[in-house]
C-alpha cells in the first residue's frame, strides 16, 4: 500500500473514531476506487462544487461514505475537522451522505438501489443541456439485489448513455455474509452485458489499473459503461478483511481504532 | 380531466423549455405532438416506476420540471421510497399526475384502486397533494403547477365529471375555495366529491337544512385558515372524500381542529371509504354508493347526524 492510500485510510479512521461508528468494511473496499476517481478522472472543482460542467458522482452505496468523506475532505470540499464530528449532534456528516448538507454530494443515498436511476436522470439532463459533464455511480454488490438497479440498467442502455459509468464495488461480502451465499450475482459481467452495457473488470485496489481502464471511457460508443471492481471488504486491515462482522460497527472501541492505526503504520 | 392534464403538459412544454414528460408504458399515441416536436423532452419508460421517479429526480436536479404520468397506485405504493428520498427529501419540483385516483378503476379491482394514496403522500414532508373538482379546474391547476417549488401530486378523476368549479373563483395551490355559503353545516370536499357535496347541499336545502360547501382541492398543504373559518360558524363539519377514512381529507381537517380549537368545536363527520380493501367491482359509482358517498348517501348522512340531537 502506497502513502496516498495509507493517508486516505488514516482519514477514514479519523472519521470512524470521531463518530464512534460506521460502515467500516464497506468503506475500506472503496478507497482506491474513489482515490483514482478524484485524483485522476473526475473533472470537479472543490472550491466551486456547483460548477455546471462538473462530472457528477453518486455514491449509491451510501453506507460506504466514510471513504467518500475522507476523499472529499482531502480534496478540500470541506474542512478535515468535519471528519472528526461525523454522526455527532448537528454535524455536517452523517452515517449516510446528504445532498443538502455536504458540498460535492450530488444525491442523498443510503436506501439502496436509488443512485443509478438518479444518475440516468442527471445524464439525460446533461445531454439535453449539451454539457460535456459525465456521470459516475458507485454501487455495492449486495445493492445489486435491488430490482430497481436492473430497471435502471435497462433504461440506461435504452437511452444510450455512454457518458454514464457504473462502478461496482464487488467485495463479495454483504451484511449477512458471502454474496455468493445470500444471492449469487454470477455471472455478473454477463448480466450487465445482457442488459446492454459495455463491461470491464479490474482489481479495485490496483491504482494503475484503475487509472488505465477509467481513462478509456466510454468503453464503447453508444453504451453505458460498467466497471466491475474486484475488491476486498475491510481492505488494508487483515483482521477486518473478508470479515462480515466489520461490515458495520455501531460502536467502535478505542482498542479497535488503536489496532487499525497500528496495522496501517506497519503495512 | 386526464386529457386536459396531459394536453396541458404539451402546452407548458411549448412555453417552457424546462418541462419534460415521463410516462411509464402508457397507451399508444399519448402526447404524440410533444413526441413529434420535442422528442428530446418526451420519455416513455418501461413498467418501472422506481426507475421513473429516480430519473425524474435526476432531471429535476439538472433544472428540468418533470411531469410524470401513470396509474395512481403504481405512482405511489410502488415507488414510495423513491418519492420520499429522491423527490421529497430534496424538495424537487416533480409533478406526479396520477391516473385513476380513488375508485376510478373499480372493475379492475383493489390492485388498481388508489384509496390510500393521499394518506401515503401526506406523511411525506414537502409533498403537495391536489385533487381538482373537474376538468376546468384541472387546467387552472396545471397552469399553477409550473412554478410550484416542490414535489406535487395531481390526483385525476375518471373524466367527464360535471364541471362545478368557476373560473372567477380563481385557483392557487393550497387555497381552499368556498363554493356555497355556510349555515350550521359545512361540507368540505376534495376532488369530484366537491360536486357531490354541492348536489347534496341542494337536496338538504330542500329539506330546510342550510349547508355550505368548501372545496379543499389541496389536501396538503391544508388551508387551515379556511377550514377553521368554516368550523367557527358551524355546528357540524362534514368531510367528503373518495379515499380511506385513514389519513386523507377527514384526518387532515380533524387534525386542524384538534390543533387549533380547544373547545366549542363543531362535530366532525367524516364521510369516506372504510378502512378496508374495496370489494365489489362494478363501477366507481357503484363502489361510491356502497360506501355511502352517493349524493343521496351524503345528504342522508348529514340529515341523520343533525337529527335529533343537534336540530
Amino acid at each position: 500500500m502506497d502513502t496516498r492510500s495509507k493517508h486516505l485510510r488514516r482519514l477514514v479512521i479519523d472519521a470512524l473514531e470521531g463518530g464512534g461508528r460506521g460502515h467500516i468494511g464497506s468503506s475500506l473496499s472503496l478507497v482506491e476506487i474513489l482515490r483514482v476517481l478524484y485524483d485522476d478522472i473526475l473533472r470537479v472543482r472543490p472550491d466551486e462544487p456547483g460548477w455546471p460542467d462538473r462530472d457528477r458522482f453518486i455514491l449509491s452505496k451510501g453506507h460506504g461514505c466514510l471513504t467518500w468523506y475522507a476523499v472529499l475532505a482531502d480534496k478540500g470540499f470541506f474542512p478535515k475537522e468535519e471528519l472528526l464530528r461525523q454522526c455527532r449532534p448537528e454535524a455536517m456528516l452523517g452515517g449516510h451522505p446528504e445532498r443538502a448538507h455536504i458540498p460535492g454530494v450530488e444525491a442523498s443515498t443510503g436506501s439502496l438501489g436509488h443512485g443509478l436511476s438518479i444518475g440516468i436522470g442527471l445524464a439525460l439532463g446533461l445531454r439535453m443541456k449539451a454539457s460535456p459533464a459525465r456521470v459516475f455511480v458507485a454501487t455495492g454488490d449486495g445493492e445489486l439485489d435491488e430490482g430497481s438497479v436492473w430497471e435502471g440498467a435497462m433504461h440506461a442502455a435504452k437511452h444510450r448513455l455512454d457518458h454514464l459509468t457504473v462502478l461496482v464495488d464487488y467485495n463479495k461480502l454483504q451484511s449477512y455474509g458471502r454474496v455468493a451465499e445470500v444471492v449469487d450475482l454470477e455471472p455478473l459481467a454477463d448480466k450487465w452485458r445482457a442488459f446492454g452495457w459495455a463491461v470491464r473488470e479490474v482489481d479495485g485496489h490496483d491504482v494503475d489499473a484503475l487509472k488505465a481502464v477509467l481513462s478509456g471511457l466510454p468503453f464503447e460508443q453508444g453504451r453505458p459503461s460498467v466497471l466491475i471492481c474486484h475488491t476486498v471488504k475491510g481492505k488494508g486491515f487483515d483482521f477486518a478483511e473478508h470479515n462480515a462482522s466489520w461490515h458495520h460497527k455501531a460502536r467502535v472501541e478505542a482498542a479497535d481504532v488503536a489496532r487499525m492505526r497500528d496495522a496501517l503504520e506497519r503495512a | 380531466m386526464r386529457q386536459v392534464a396531459i394536453n396541458m403538459v404539451e402546452t407548458l412544454a411549448r412555453r417552457d423549455p424546462r418541462v419534460v414528460f415521463i410516462g411509464s408504458d402508457l397507451g399508444p399515441n399519448v402526447l404524440a405532438g410533444m413526441k413529434r416536436d420535442m422528442p428530446e423532452r418526451f420519455f416513455m419508460e418501461g413498467v418501472a416506476e422506481q426507475h421513473v421517479i429516480g430519473m425524474a429526480a435526476g432531471l429535476a436536479m439538472e433544472g428540468f420540471v418533470p411531469y410524470i404520468n401513470t396509474i395512481a397506485t403504481f405512482l405511489t405504493r410502488r415507488c414510495l421510497d423513491q418519492i420520499a428520498i429522491d423527490l421529497c427529501m430534496e424538495n424537487l419540483p416533480a409533478r406526479l399526475i396520477a391516473s385513476g385516483g380513488g375508485l376510478v378503476y373499480a372493475p379492475l379491482g383493489p390492485t388498481h384502486l388508489a384509496f390510500e394514496d393521499m394518506a401515503l403522500l401526506r406523511a411525506l414532508p414537502n409533498m403537495a397533494i391536489v385533487a381538482p373538482a373537474d376538468a376546468a379546474e384541472m387546467e387552472r391547476l396545471m397552469q399553477a403547477s409550473l412554478d410550484w417549488p416542490g414535489p406535487l401530486y395531481i390526483r385525476l378523476a375518471k373524466g367527464g365529471d360535471p364541471v362545478v368549479s368557476r373560473a372567477e373563483a380563481g385557483f392557487a395551490i393550497g387555497k381552499a375555495i368556498p363554493m356555497r355559503p355556510g349555515g350550521e353545516v359545512v361540507l368540505i370536499g376534495t376532488g369530484i366529491m366537491t360536486g357531490r357535496a354541492l348536489a347534496a347541499a341542494e337536496r338538504l336545502a330542500a329539506q330546510g337544512i342550510e349547508a355550505g360547501v368548501l372545496h379543499v382541492h389541496t389536501v396538503k398543504p391544508l388551508d387551515t385558515e379556511a377550514v377553521l373559518a368554516a368550523a367557527d360558524g358551524a355546528r357540524l363539519l362534514v368531510t367528503v372524500e373518495e379515499h380511506s377514512r385513514v389519513g386523507g381529507l377527514g384526518s387532515a381537517v380533524g387534525e386542524a381542529l384538534l390543533d387549533h380549537r380547544d373547545g366549542g368545536r363543531p362535530r366532525l363527520l367524516r364521510l369516506a371509504l372504510p378502512d378496508a380493501f374495496p370489494e365489489g367491482y362494478g363501477s366507481q359509482d357503484h363502489l361510491l354508493t356502497k360506501a355511502g358517498l352517493s349524493v343521496d348517501g351524503i345528504a342522508a348522512a348529514v340529515a341523520g347526524a343533525l337529527s335529533p340531537a343537534v336540530r
